[in-house]
């Protein structure tokens, strides 16, 4: 197209009151009037409505406009819903620009003449650029009808569950020999203190027997590759030293396995386990695994092999090899969860030091029927506890470890609580920074533990210590002191306790960052995976087909992961059912009448997208694999490489019109 | 004279990180000084040192580039290619007599929009202390 039949229509939107009264949208607007091939250029309220979208289709009809430039909110907004609008219209929808005069210039400019200044330079630059705009295409292809969850805790499994419910191919990978994540290891859940393992295990079972359900425990994921609807995904199989196909299940191995002594995973290292184990006993599947650290053969090459006379189905095989396999998928979701935090950096409460000051989840499952006491809460001396404290906020809401709030301590706190008193009648003390129980019943479950009894003192612990304020006093020998503040009182306390349970905060789960470096989705400051928008987009990501359930994108209680995973889950159908992607439009294209042959291009893609034609000693781009990163265009001596939308020209223009 | 100076900055940012730290500071109404004319790319790694070079022909103060901090790359390593590249533009743009402090690399992730308000203020200030761009001055080309 000559340049002198270029036609610009440009829009400035008022926002509502967003960009409007900062922005001097008229001045802008005809400011606008005065550039180069601009044909019209008008100011409306809401350029996203229907009537300003129709504004737009309108005039590129009336007045034959052939490019259009909207100066509003970020293109991350309404980009797309632009576009859509162009296409209707009846014109290509890369003959488009958006100029970002809201984020950019009305929400962080504090003086009005400096953010119209700053928003006309903005429009400038789209003026600019959009009158290089070329019409791009983008190609349909069709996607893998199958979905990768990564990780089988509760969002994981719910996630596969939905996916595969809804007849969809899912492979599911658990990195522990069990699915079940940190869910399995609760006893009681909070408000409505159901029991975990009776809400849990049936849909174990469920992931385990699903007929769309492919289980793969015990394995890691090694690469990921590819785009939307057609990820190439490769499977670390870490060996079990057992045939799965052969197993029965039946447990006599563990039994007969003659290392007895290494600290239970599972219980928190207060029990012990066998060199051969099953994490617990519901465990799905119900495979054990042999430790090759600390099984006599494997470890050692000591002669042993009980566990291999005593089976009867002759399951075991020291010589399982870990096995990649290769899978291609559709769509990714992830559900990596969280860790516990470490409370060892805060001496002052003690942990690791005094033998009584346990985790949450070391508590939890010393509660735990299936745990190191049978569900007795017990102290190491094997006598119950007469008075326990509870601290909140251990690592959460601290500015020198977790500045954010962990979200289910609180609430997680006062079912201990309760739990304290209805077993062992114990008195119960909970120090609290505030108490926060946001959800449907929590408040009523706070006002209800408040009721039982248990004393809640508003101050952030000081200190637990052995220093008793009465050493003489025989009833408390061999306790701990709990030194506080009472903030509503301002009174200090001093109290004298058998038991300290530190209510320690969600970290993301090791390794969570490994994934999302492999996968491209990007993490928050504290690891947490980045949402594709906070409020609007909560399980979507910026990769396009990768999506997230429960806590790997942030602390979530079980209803929240639920439901979130469910979200994730109908996200990704979605996708899959409608059959087909489009390619991406903004991609690498090599002129061939520039390429030299060099193949520098080759050497600098990342994506393998570019390859070598031999016979006509140029390069090719391969648009399927081309993400558009542009490296190449870069690194491409001859200028024969160009990202489509991102050309040198496109760029320069735009630097040209706010600069000069 | 310099405390009426208002330079001309140019940020080439990367779609995936700061340009959306930069929304984020936008919709967390985090201002900073209007100096500042962000340019969308894709990716650092597609920062030619041509766009830098032009900018500061075109008269552009200071050039200040956003990507994502390393190993959080879109485009996997994109980052790292730009990092070189653009301590070879900096030498460069010495020899010519500008004050490297005009270029600026800077990693703001998606989610930090209060580190992209403080580092463009920062930016800015640095630039209003070195004063305009030689390019101004006199013809160093």
């Amino acid at each position: 197209m000559k340049r002198d039949q270029i036609n610009i229509g440009v829009y400035i939107c008022h926002c509502g009151m967003n960009i409007s009264p900062k922005v001097d949208v008229e001045a802008v607007a005809e400011f606008a009037e005065g550039l180069a091939h601009v044909r019209i250029a008008r100011d409306y309220k809401f350029m996203c409505s229907s009537p300003g979208q129709e504004f737009i289709i309108d005039d590129i009809r009336q007045y034959g406009l052939n490019r259009i430039v909207v100066a509003s909110c970020s293109p991350r907004m309404h980009e797309a819903t632009f576009r859509n609008a162009c296409e209707t219209a009846g014109i290509n929808r890369h003959y488009f620009q958006m100029a970002n005069i809201r984020e950019q210039a009305a929400w962080v400019t504090l003086d009005t003449k400096e953010a119209t200044a700053k928003a006309m330079d903005l429009v400038a630059a789209a003026v600019a650029r959009v009158t290089y705009h070329r019409p791009l295409e983008s190609r349909e292809v069709k996607v893998n009808k199958s979905i990768l969850v990564i990780g089988g805790g509760i969002a994981g499994m719910q996630a596969a569950i939905s996916s595969g419910n809804a007849g969809y191919q899912v492979y599911l990978i658990e990195r522990e020999p069990s699915i079940g994540g940190h869910m399995a290891k609760f006893d009681k859940t909070f408000p409505t203190l159901d029991c975990a393992a009776c809400i849990m295990t049936p849909k174990m079972v469920e992931v385990g027997q699903h007929e769309s359900i492919r289980l793969f425990t015990y394995s890691e994921v090694v690469s990921v590759e590819g785009f939307v609807g057609n990820y190439s995904v490769r499977i670390l199989k870490k060996p079990r030293f057992i045939d799965e196909s052969k197993c029965n299940g039946c447990g006599i191995c563990m039994e007969k396995c003659p290392i007895k002594k290494i600290p239970s995973e599972f219980n928190e290292n207060l029990s012990f386990r066998t060199a051969i184990y099953s994490p617990f006993p519901q465990a799905v599947p119900n495979t054990p695994v042999i430790d090759p650290d600390h099984c006599r053969i494997l470890a050692e090459n000591k002669p042993c092999g009980a566990c291999e006379k005593f089976c009867e189905a002759g399951a075991i095989d020291f010589n399982q090899q870990p096995e990649h396999m290769d899978i291609t998928v559709g769509s990714i979701i992830i559900a990596t969860g969280f860790k516990a935090f470490d409370p060892e950096p805060l001496v002052q409460y003690g942990y690791g030091i005094y033998p009584e000051v346990y985790t949450s989840l070391e508590f939890e499952r010393l509660n735990n029927a299936t745990g190191p006491t049978g569900g007795s809460i017990l102290m190491k001396g094997g006598d119950f506890p007469k008075r326990v404290a509870i601290i909140h906020c251990v690592g959460s809401r601290d500015a020198q470890y977790r500045e954010y709030c962990s979200r289910v301590c609180c609430m997680y706190s006062m079912k201990f609580a309760h739990l304290v008193r209805e077993k062992t009648g114990a008195e119960v003390w909970e120090f609290y920074i505030d108490v926060r129980s946001p959800g449907k019943l929590y408040e009523e479950f706070y006002n209800r533990v408040q009721k039982e009894g248990v004393h809640m003192i508003r101050g952030r612990v000081a200190e637990v210590t052995d220093i008793l304020d009465d050493p003489e006093n025989s009833e408390d020998k061999g306790r701990l002191t709990v030194v506080a503040e009472n903030t509503l009182t301002r009174r200090m306390l001093r109290i004298p306790v058998d038991m300290v349970i530190l209510s320690v905060g969600l970290e993301p789960a090791e390794g969570a960052g490994d994934v999302g470096r492999m996968i491209g989705v990007s993490s928050d400051g504290n690891g947490w995976f980045t949402e594709l928008h906070a409020k609007l987009a909560p399980v979507s990501t910026v990769i396009k087909g990768v999506f997230l359930a429960g806590c790997c994108q942030g602390p979530k209680d079980i209803p929240d992961t639920v439901a979130q995973a469910m979200g994730a889950s109908g996200e990704a159908v979605a996708l899959l059912s409608k059959g087909t992607v489009m390619t991406r439009a903004e991609i690498s294209f090599i002129d061939p009448d520039l390429c030299a042959g060099c193949q520098t291009c080759v050497e600098v893609c990342v994506y393998n997208a570019i390859d070598f034609d031999e016979g006509r000693g140029i390069a090719t781009v391969n648009e399927l694999l081309c993400q558009g990163c542009g490296s190449c265009a870069v690194a491409c001596p001859s200028s024969a490489a160009s990202i489509k939308h991102f050309t040198n020209r496109q760029v320069m223009e735009e630097l040209e019109a706010i600069l000069i | 004279m310099n405390d009426q100076f208002e330079p001309q900055i140019i940020a080439l940012v990367c779609n995936w990180c700061t340009y959306t730290a930069a929304d984020l500071a936008g919709t967390s109404r985090l201002s900073y000084p209007s100096n500042v004319r962000l340019v969308r790319l894709m990716c650092t790694g597609m920062i030619d040192a041509k766009y830098i070079i032009k900018a500061f022909l075109d008269g552009a103060d200071g050039v200040v580039i956003g990507g994502c901090h390393p190993g959080d790359c879109h485009y996997i390593n994109g980052n790292l290619k730009a990092t070189k590249r653009i301590y070879g533009v900096g030498k460069i743009m010495e020899q010519f007599g500008f004050e490297p402090d005009r270029l600026r690399l800077k990693w703001i992730g998606a989610s930090e929009g209060l580190e992209f308000q403080k580092n463009m203020a920062e930016f800015i200030e640095t630039i209003k202390q070195l004063g305009p761009s030689p390019v101004k001055s006199r013809m160093i080309l």
